[in-house]
């Protein structure tokens, strides 16, 4: 059999992105097929904030942080046509209470490598003069900073040189006598590589069962608001402290402490609710009615402002809230970089360079067994 | 608000859009036991096809500017008759923004105030979507120059504002409209230069049975036309706009005759001098408040059964928004949807034989749009008389070498990826403007966007929407 390339990236959004373009600079032929156009899934129908701020010591951080660093490196060679912005984020805590609990939790993040500067109420409407009056405090985290998703997915496989197939929809793994991955099946023919990497968001576990390993990504659904555009009033990405605990809840209801953040082009975006409602499209108002409201909380002058739309997204969900990245050892060749939850963007390219470090040998730079695909079992799909 | 004249507790249904379809459907539902309360953003009821004369500027003789006058008249004194006996609620200068499901019932959420800032929710226990429709332009090399101007625009400004917007036009696209523009300016004085229309005649005779069927509607074009025979307009046919030309303003349009293909044939170009340029290209419907209830939406127009409800209990649709025909079909349409309502908001299975008339009427002008919509084809290559430099996206500036490069060197394939990649389609008009040409130069069908707020709403606004009805 011909091959037609080293690998198969499953997933043309920003995880799919990253692992072509890592892998292709490790010296792979990369193809990269996506049903639908280049970010059409869930990175088109998000926000890019590259957040270490939410972020608790553990796997995840870690990943933060060694991504991080990946896309102050990018932003070197892509930094405006992916508008990149390194603007810093702003946590606020509204009582001494949580005040309190905000600074025990930066002191944890501290001691893992993130800067993470306390600020005194006195000194918050110097870093952002429109702030609500009488909060008690904040932190700010240099280290956030921000990207538009779709361009960012967009101009990382244009640099990977890797070869782009959208418009098709892969409909089986196939697999040899020794049960190791052959290449894909698609609605367009075949693909034949010795790896393929499920970079499929939110519909992983659909491609994982096509391999036929169990993989239980669930969707949890995000609602944004966008402003009209506005001159710059909002100069980090600001967030109540509560949105860590909403972030890090397992809950399925409705939690909606928003970020706020300004961006390049003038629009103030606000998001993003989260509840796990499958995958239902249509409009509901208490999760944007929310978002509007926390917004407005933390900065007053945004109830004169329009909203001009809001949109949708789905999270890809897995249970204990940490993504799957790395080799299945059910099925030899076939890896996964998928389920990065509300962190996709910021953590695609760690992810990628993980990915790219297995592909070619390498071992990878973090420990990956916290983020094994096997490690939800195996019950049927 | 309160009915004096109905018990509170009969139905009520509200109706959004006081156009043609709105005001049949109110009137029939207000006959047949319902209480309306309708909704338009418009200071005065009519629509697009009846729109007023703005109060105070004294037209003399209004019904010059209109025909169907009568039809109009009727529908007003009805409307005004209902409202004195307290069965119909006219709320004016309410721009709806979304409208929500409750547990059991509608809210209406609208905006109203010179600056649409302040917030007033309507309670119904249905809705009926009489929203209309928009004007389709497709974009060509000079179309931002000032005098160029929606064919729409140009007979908004005759009908409500009355003002002659040029001396020397030229009307261009396609479609009906295109007939009715130029006979309104050439009776408001202006001197119309050419009309433009890049339909095939052959078009019309291949699908003369659809459109003999509908002598009446023949006879309304056949008029126009003698008018404009009248007024020496010259009718290019089969011809299309190529380039605006202006340095500050318009001063000439070059037109071009387009060949078997729907190509532009170079050696037929030649240049019109003009101060004003009004195109149109059709009409697409306005779909928000349909799309944000969950409605099912065909193409780019509202889903519909034989009674005009969508797919979602408790909302019906009627007129443009369902798909473009005309008046007299939104008026009908409007008839069915308003009687459907009433029937079955007051637990009784509606009798089409009750309206078999609007039915008929409604069967044979579904049947004379369609064969209208095909034969009033924007060229089959517009795209390419877009240059690169063609600004596409007015709100945000967004050219025609933008989108293609979107599409041939960044992976998009659909109009959301070019919007998200080139920011076409990102402002004030939220792509209403840009949507056909986006998605004819991408390459892939048009499909109706998904705009949950069809009006911008503040904050402030958004914060307490509807958060009474949550208690319930
Ligand atoms: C409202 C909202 C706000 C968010 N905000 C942020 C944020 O601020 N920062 C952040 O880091 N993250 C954020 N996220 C999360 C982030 O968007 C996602 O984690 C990320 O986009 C996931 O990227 P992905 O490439 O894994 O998936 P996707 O972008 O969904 O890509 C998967 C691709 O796989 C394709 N595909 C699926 N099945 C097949 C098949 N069988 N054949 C071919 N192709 C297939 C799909 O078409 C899709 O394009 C947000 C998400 C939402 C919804
Ligand atoms: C220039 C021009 C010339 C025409 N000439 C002819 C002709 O000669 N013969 C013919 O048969 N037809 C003609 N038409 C078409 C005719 O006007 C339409 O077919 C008819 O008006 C459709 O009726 P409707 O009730 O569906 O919508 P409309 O008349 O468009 O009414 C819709 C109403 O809904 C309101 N609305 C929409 N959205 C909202 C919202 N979010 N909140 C509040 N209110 C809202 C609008 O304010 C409007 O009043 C012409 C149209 C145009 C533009």
């Amino acid at each position: 059999m011909r091959l037609t390339c080293d690998v198969v990236v499953i997933g043309a959004g920003m995880a799919g992105a990253a692992c072509a373009l890592y892998a292709s600079r490790a010296g792979l032929d990369v193809v990269v097929v996506d049903r639908g156009p280049v970010a059409g899934g869930t990175t088109g129908a998000g926000e890019g904030n590259l957040l270490v701020s939410d972020k608790e010591p553990g796997p995840e951080l870690e990943l933060a942080l060694l991504s991080g660093r990946l896309w102050t490196g990018l932003a070197g060679e892509l930094g405006d046509r992916i508008e990149y912005e390194p603007k810093g984020g702003v946590v606020v805590a509204a009582d001494p209470e949580g005040l309190a609990a905000l600074e025990r939790f930066a002191a944890g993040q501290r001691a893992a490598g993130v800067t993470a500067e306390n600020v005194g109420a006195d000194q918050l409407h110097e870093l952002e003069p429109h702030l609500a009056p009488g909060l008690a405090g904040g932190v700010r985290y240099p280290q956030d900073a921000q990207v538009m998703p779709t361009l960012a997915a967009a101009h990382l496989v244009r640099a990977s040189g890797a070869r782009l197939s959208t418009g098709r929809t892969v409909t089986g793994v196939l697999r040899g006598a020794s049960g190791a991955v052959r290449g894909v099946r698609t609605d367009h023919g075949e693909i034949h590589a010795p790896a393929v990497v499920n970079a499929a968001g939110t519909w992983g576990g659909e491609v994982a069962a096509l391999a036929g390993v169990h993989l239980p990504v669930l969707p949890r659904r995000g609602f944004v608001l966008v402003t009209e555009p506005l001159p710059p009033r909002v100069r980090h990405k600001v967030y109540a402290a509560d949105y860590v605990a909403d972030v890090a809840s397992d809950s399925a209801t409705l939690q909606t402490s928003p970020v706020v953040e300004g961006t390049a082009a003038g629009p103030v975006l606000i998001g993003a609710s989260r509840e796990r409602v499958g995958f239902d499209r249509s409009f509901s108002l208490p999760p944007v009615r929310a978002l509007a409201a926390g917004a407005t909380r933390l900065f007053p002058f945004l109830s004169g402002v329009r909203a001009m739309r809001t949109y949708l997204g789905f999270r890809p969900y897995l249970p204990d809230r940490l993504p799957a990245i790395g080799p299945d050892p059910r099925v030899p060749g076939l890896l996964h970089a998928c389920g990065h939850e509300g962190a996709g963007i910021g953590l695609a390219t760690g992810t990628g360079q993980l990915i790219a470090q297995v592909l070619s040998g390498k071992s990878p730079e973090l420990d990956l067994t916290p983020f094994r695909p096997e490690r939800f079992g195996e019950e049927t799909v | 608000m309160t009915d004096a004249s109905r018990p509170e507790t009969s139905p009520r249904l509200a109706v959004i859009g006081a156009g043609p379809a709105g005001l049949a459907a109110t009137l029939a539902a207000a006959r047949h036991g319902l209480r309306v309360t309708l909704v338009d953003a418009a200071p005065e009821a009519g629509g697009q096809f009846y729109r007023q004369p703005a109060a105070g500027l004294g037209a003399r003789r209004p019904q010059a500017l209109h025909h169907r006058w009568r039809d109009w008249e009727r529908l007003r004194d009805g409307l005004d008759r209902h409202i004195t006996a307290g069965l119909v609620v006219h709320l004016r200068d309410h721009h709806v923004w979304c409208v929500t499901r409750r547990r059991s019932g509608f809210t209406v959420h609208a905006l109203l105030g010179p600056e649409q800032e302040r917030p007033a929710e309507v309670r119904a226990d249905a809705v009926l979507l009489a929203t209309g429709g928009y004007e389709k332009v497709l974009p060509f090399p000079g179309w931002t120059l000032p005098g160029v101007v929606t064919a729409g625009g140009a007979q908004a400004m005759l009908k409500g504002g009355l003002v002659l917007p040029g001396r020397t036009a030229v009307v261009a696209g396609t479609g009906p409209l295109l007939l009715p523009v130029a006979t309104g300016l050439a009776a408001a004085g202006a001197q119309v230069a050419a009309l433009v229309d890049s339909a095939d005649p052959r078009a019309f005779v291949r699908r003369s049975p659809a459109l003999a069927a509908q002598p009446a509607k023949l006879a309304e074009g056949a008029r126009h036309a003698a008018r404009l025979l009248r007024h020496g307009v010259p009718t290019l046919v089969h011809h299309t706009v190529v380039e605006a030309h202006g340095d500050q303003r318009l001063e000439a349009a070059t037109v071009a005759a387009l060949d078997t293909a729907g190509r532009v044939r170079p050696d037929t170009r030649r240049r019109i001098g003009c101060d004003t340029l009004a195109v149109g290209h059709g009409m697409l419907p306005h779909t928000d408040l349909a799309e944000g209830l969950g409605c099912r939406i065909d193409g780019v127009a509202v889903h519909v059964d034989d009674e005009q409800r969508t797919d979602v209990p408790g909302v019906w649709a009627a007129g443009e928004a369902t798909g473009v025909g005309g008046a007299v079909l939104a008026l009908a349409e409007g008839h069915i949807a308003g009687r459907s309502a009433a029937a079955r908001l007051s637990g009784r299975e509606p009798d089409p034989r009750g309206w078999a008339g609007a039915d008929r009427a409604r069967a044979g002008l579904r049947r004379f749009a369609a064969a209208m919509d095909d034969a009033y084809a924007p060229p089959a290559h517009w795209a390419e008389q877009v240059t690169d430099d063609t600004v596409v996206c007015r709100c945000e500036e967004v050219t025609g070498g933008a989108v293609r490069r979107a599409v041939t060197e960044l992976g998009a394939g659909d109009v959301r990826t070019v919007k998200l990649l080139t920011r076409a389609g990102m402002g004030w008009c939220q792509g209403r403007m840009c949507g056909t040409a986006v998605a004819g130069l991408a390459g892939c069908p048009e499909t109706a966007a998904r705009r949950p707020f069809a009006r911008p709403v503040p904050l402030g606004v958004l914060a307490r929407a509807g958060s009474a009805d949550d208690e319930q």
